[in-house]
């Protein structure tokens, strides 16, 4: 009879045969999973990239994981909790909330599962070493490109995603604080977050185009926000220098047109393949950094194309 | 008013889940078996607690959404309003530093209270169930970011808080058998509310609603006053679900709730309630959340990759309403 146990039998059945291969090699190699702030977006892709290159040079099983949007906080506990039953040699961990993962990264922790953060960290003393980007430095050099390009003086607006998350503090602190300290007669006229989401930056530039006529830069702190200013830019026929953060096929794109000046980009090839390699080196005991900082570069039309810095864009 | 005729109706509806019930529970067992032969991991006390703590929440709003959903409407606001009351109580016990009690019970309220006016849309505004819960749906999820300052609320002043989800009191009894709070809260709120369905007019009525609210309205029944009674009775179990994944995460995060509603959805309709109302059970909606988070975690055990674990549970969820509408078209 055709009943949904018998279905489901097989569905599990298919799918055990199918990653059987993977499952019997779990038993012998060191096993590693990573539980990302995301999955979908081109970023957590390339971090996974990373990942999966370092799990091939070092021979370890590597799994890639997070929820879908960034406010599921207790989804990434439930895929830690999971994470934590395959008894793993490490984990890498890019928390959504420190706090409210804790009690997890209490159990990894006497359980003796060395814990790598990565992006942007896990706070208190619990992971051996954290890999991410110096969003500070990074933000800082955008300040610096941007003063070149608008001939140090005039107005300049940031278009960020969020003042929350750390990556949202830190890149805005470094862009504003570098400009304060370096570039005196540079003003900020506007912060405004728009929680990375193409079309609420697209209008938050506009009202901010909109309300200074003589606005000669705009910074967009994040792939979705630096999108945003473009548009925005686009949409009101207007002419300034655009400073964005990370890649992205449009980016890219926008770059190469020349509607965009350039961009900062992080090296998620680099946090992925970091992470396991210091997860790698924890599991079997040996010192490991607590702080690897994984790089990032200024790119635009000149250098896109250079093998060095097309190795860490994405699309 | 037309208690026997109710009555009938109940009976009958319990007679067509109860088999559906035997089916889906089937469906668990195999699940856990097959998972649990492919990875020594699975079959483990942390793991099964995992699981269990993993389907409390989405268990609790899949409660609500069913006696909602029997009535013949649905609810969307399930997950921003199990948000709001999360930030309720934030603001009760953090910002305003009272007493735990306190923030339980103004938790639960403005779950009742935001039940009752979407009740009061659908029963006397006459706007269309899907509609009126999907416009609480954005104004609680605006709400919870307004009233939290976009921010998280973190209950470290109130201590005992985190021990509504996390602490184990079956646990401090029996040490053997750490069941975190948050799941002994899921099974009381279930037994509480199949009472309601099957031993009380409220749940009589909720089913009468679902099958024939014509009838039930030209028998002279106020039937305006009992639909709104069975949106508040949902809104205040959404209440409860608000306490439970806060607790567990030491904090109302105010961005989060949107698209839970669906899982919950996804749970009562594997459960073997019938979206068109009338017709459904509170232990089969709980199978449902199992089911879930069974497939869930067994694909994470086995390593899965993500991409292919969201393929399955659609796949399931339409092998599932599919086979309950073979099974009812034999019948």
């Amino acid at each position: 009879m055709f009943t949904r146990r018998t279905v489901l039998g097989a569905i599990s059945a298919a799918a055990i045969l199918g990653y059987g291969s993977s499952f019997a090699l779990a038993q012998d190699k060191m096993y590693i999973p990573l539980i990302s702030k995301g999955f979908q977006h081109q970023f957590w892709q390339a971090v996974k990239a990373g990942a999966d290159k370092a799990a091939a040079d070092l021979g370890v099983e590597v799994t890639f994981e997070g929820p879908d949007s960034e406010t599921q906080v207790d989804r990434q506990i439930d895929m830690l909790a999971a994470a934590l039953a395959k008894k793993p040699a490490a984990i890498g961990f890019a928390a959504l909330d420190s706090q409210a993962a804790l009690p997890l990264l209490q159990q990894a922790k006497d359980a003796k599962i060395p814990v790598v953060a990565f992006d942007s960290g896990v706070e208190g003393d619990i992971p051996v070493s954290t890999a991410s980007t110096n969003n500070i430095a990074a933000a800082a050099l955008a300040a610096d490109k941007m003063a070149e390009l608008i001939g140090d003086e005039g107005k300049v607006a940031l278009v960020v995603h969020d003042q929350t998350s750390r990556t949202g503090i830190d890149r805005r602190d470094g862009f504003v604080n570098r400009m304060k300290e370096a570039h005196p007669k540079v003003e900020i006229v506007a912060i405004e977050y728009g929680e990375g989401d193409h079309l609420k930056s697209t209008e938050i530039t506009k009202a901010i185009l909109q309300a200074n006529p003589d606005l000669k830069g705009m910074f967009g702190a994040n792939e979705g926000s630096a999108i945003g200013v473009v548009n925005g830019a686009k949409e009101l026929g207007r002419q300034l220098v655009i400073i964005g953060y990370d890649s992205g096929a449009q980016q890219k794109q926008a770059i190469r047109d020349g509607q965009m000046a350039g961009a900062i980009t992080q090296n998620p090839v680099g946090i992925g393949y970091k992470t396991v390699e210091a997860a790698v080196k924890a599991a079997k005991g040996e010192a490991v950094e607590k702080n690897i900082d994984t790089g990032f570069y200024y790119y635009d039309k000149t250098n896109i194309d250079q093998p060095d810095i097309a190795a860490v864009l994405y699309d | 008013m037309s208690a026997t005729a109710s009555t009938g109706i109940v009976s009958m509806g319990s007679k067509f889940s109860g088999a559906h019930r035997l089916l889906a529970f089937a469906s668990l067992i195999a699940l856990i078996l097959v998972f649990s032969l492919a990875s020594p991991n699975f079959m483990q006390t942390s793991n099964i607690i995992a699981i269990l703590q993993a389907t409390s929440v989405n268990g609790v709003l899949a409660i609500a959404a069913t006696l909602v959903i029997i009535t013949g409407g649905i609810d969307l606001s399930v997950g921003t309003l199990m948000t709001f009351c999360a930030v309720i109580a934030g603001v009760v016990l953090t910002f305003w530093g009272m007493p735990l009690g306190f923030g339980v019970l103004a938790a639960i309220l403005a779950g009742a209270a935001s039940g009752t006016l979407s009740g009061t849309f659908v029963a006397k505004l006459k706007i269309p169930p899907f509609i009126a819960t999907l416009g609480m749906m954005l104004i609680l999820k605006g709400l919870s970011l307004v009233i939290s300052g976009t921010r998280p609320i973190y209950f470290n002043g109130t201590p005992g808080f985190t021990q509504i989800s996390q602490g184990s009191l079956i646990g401090s009894v029996f040490p053997a058998l750490p069941i975190p709070n948050g799941v002994l809260i899921l099974f009381l709120v279930a037994i509480a509310t199949s009472f309601i369905l099957e031993r009380t007019i409220l749940g009589r009525f909720t089913f009468a609603l679902g099958s024939n609210e014509e009838a039930v309205r030209l028998s002279g029944v106020n039937t305006d006053r009992w639909k709104i009674a069975v949106y508040a009775l949902a809104g205040s179990i959404c209440g409860i679900a608000g306490l439970l994944i806060s607790s567990r995460l030491n904090s109302a995060q105010p961005a989060l709730g949107q698209g839970y509603e669906l899982d919950a959805i996804a749970a009562v309709v594997i459960g073997g309630t019938s979206l068109s109302g009338g017709r459904g059970t509170i232990i089969g909606t709980l199978i449902g959340a199992l089911i879930i988070s069974v497939l869930a975690n067994g694909l994470r055990i086995l390593s899965v990759a993500q991409e292919w674990q969201t393929v399955v549970t659609g796949s399931i969820i339409i092998l599932a309403v599919y086979t309950d509408i073979l099974r009812r078209r034999r019948l």
